[in-house]
């Protein structure tokens, strides 16, 4: 029933399928492109509302710290800095853990949410709706507290039974601080 | 064999969890909610669907030498395609069951349908067996999901109805091993009884 396989009637038939797909594939991507791209602005955008007091404006930058560069949003409310929101990350128990954390321009933590995880589903999973953890970064003031979990001497209530993914939140904030620190020092010398 | 019975074959006599055995990465590896489950199955059906009716219409003009290599590419659009629609339009599961989409190119139920069947059967008959097949393979994964999510987080649909923590094992990779099997010596023996 099938058509006989020789060297002609293999490389028309291999050609002509291959066109179709990669065809059928470039019209559906440039299909889904805008709604692909409006739904990964949206989830940003959701993040840093929820992580920042209320503003009008954002404007996304990259600061660089202790060699790494980080990705950051700072908002503002009728022209005046309420805060940035900065997108940071740590290796978790089961891969990157990314934060997108807020700071306030007095240098406190305002909120965290995680942006991604792949940490176990009923154990460090919990680092994104377990009020006793996620409610402690509300006002997190690193200028007073230590950024370390208790077990390490530090401040931070760690989940239980998820150590590794409490110190890789908390090492992700105090990324995200030194990076604040970083683009606080930068305004600073562009204001002189 | 009536049209009816391609459909229903997919559920019990060739069951493409239970009784097959046939992908089992994405069975073990997604089902750690019963929603995971139901979406995962979905997704393999969508793919399997589309490249059944393909398959079954290209098959006489593909020469044997190259069928596979067609039909792994067939196969892989037809994944792409689904991922670029999930990214779009449900990114929130996409997130979730991530590296198990791409993977639909390679787990055997799909290309195991296009080899044991629709390249031998009509158009017709091979989309009815694909929603056979999918939606039994659907129904696999969503029933293992809802057994882990029980036992693991005590909730059903996301729906707590216990406080606290179930058996964390459950959710884990050991359980989909223990659930899968007592699920499978559950299911042979309920079939089993009624031949």
């Amino acid at each position: 029933m099938a058509i006989k396989s020789n060297l002609k009637n293999m490389v028309i038939v291999l050609t002509a399928v291959c066109l179709i797909c990669s065809s059928v594939l470039a019209g559906v991507y440039a299909m889904t492109k805008e709604p692909i791209d409006a739904a990964a602005r949206e989830k940003t955008d959701k993040a840093i509302a929820l992580v920042l007091p209320a503003f009008d404006k954002t404007e996304a930058a990259t600061v660089e710290t202790d060699g790494k560069e980080y990705r950051y949003y700072s908002a503002s409310k009728d022209g005046e800095t309420v805060g940035y929101a900065v997108e940071s990350s740590a290796t978790g128990f089961g891969g990157t853990l990314s934060l997108m954390v807020g700071i306030t321009v007095d240098g406190k933590v305002y909120n965290t949410s995680v942006l991604s995880h792949g940490e176990t589903p009923g154990l460090g999973a919990k680092c994104t709706d377990d009020k006793a953890f996620t409610e402690q970064w509300k006002g997190f003031d690193p200028s007073v507290k230590t950024l370390a979990v208790k077990k390490d001497g530090g401040d931070v209530d760690a989940i239980t039974a998820s150590t590794i993914t409490s110190r890789a939140y908390t090492l992700a904030v105090s990324n995200a601080v030194d990076a604040f620190k970083s683009i606080t020092a930068q305004e600073d010398v562009n204001n002189e | 064999m009536s049209k009816l019975q391609l459909i229903t074959k997919g559920f019990i006599k060739d069951n493409p969890t239970f009784v097959l055995l046939l992908g089992m990465c994405p069975t073990l590896a997604t089902t750690t909610s019963a929603v995971n489950g139901l979406s995962m199955g979905l997704a393999t059906m969508f793919v399997l669907v589309l490249s059944n009716i393909v398959i079954s219409a290209i098959a006489p003009v593909v020469p044997d030498k190259v069928h596979i290599p067609v039909y792994i590419v067939v196969i892989a659009t037809f994944v792409t395609v689904l991922q670029f629609f999930m990214q779009a339009y449900t990114p929130a599961m996409y997130e979730t069951l991530g590296l198990f989409i791409p993977l639909i190119v390679v787990n055997c139920i799909v290309l195991g349908r296009a080899e044991a069947f629709a390249n031998k059967n009509g158009v017709l008959d091979s989309a009815l067996d694909g929603i056979g097949v999918g939606l039994g393979f659907t129904c696999s994964l969503t029933v293992l999901g809802i057994v882990r999510e029980i036992l693991g987080s005590g909730s059903v649909f996301g729906l707590k109805f216990i406080s606290g923590d179930g058996i964390l094992a459950f959710v884990m990779a050991p359980g989909a091993f223990l659930a899968l099997g007592y699920l499978m010596v559950l299911f042979n023996k309920i079939t089993k009884k009624n031949k």
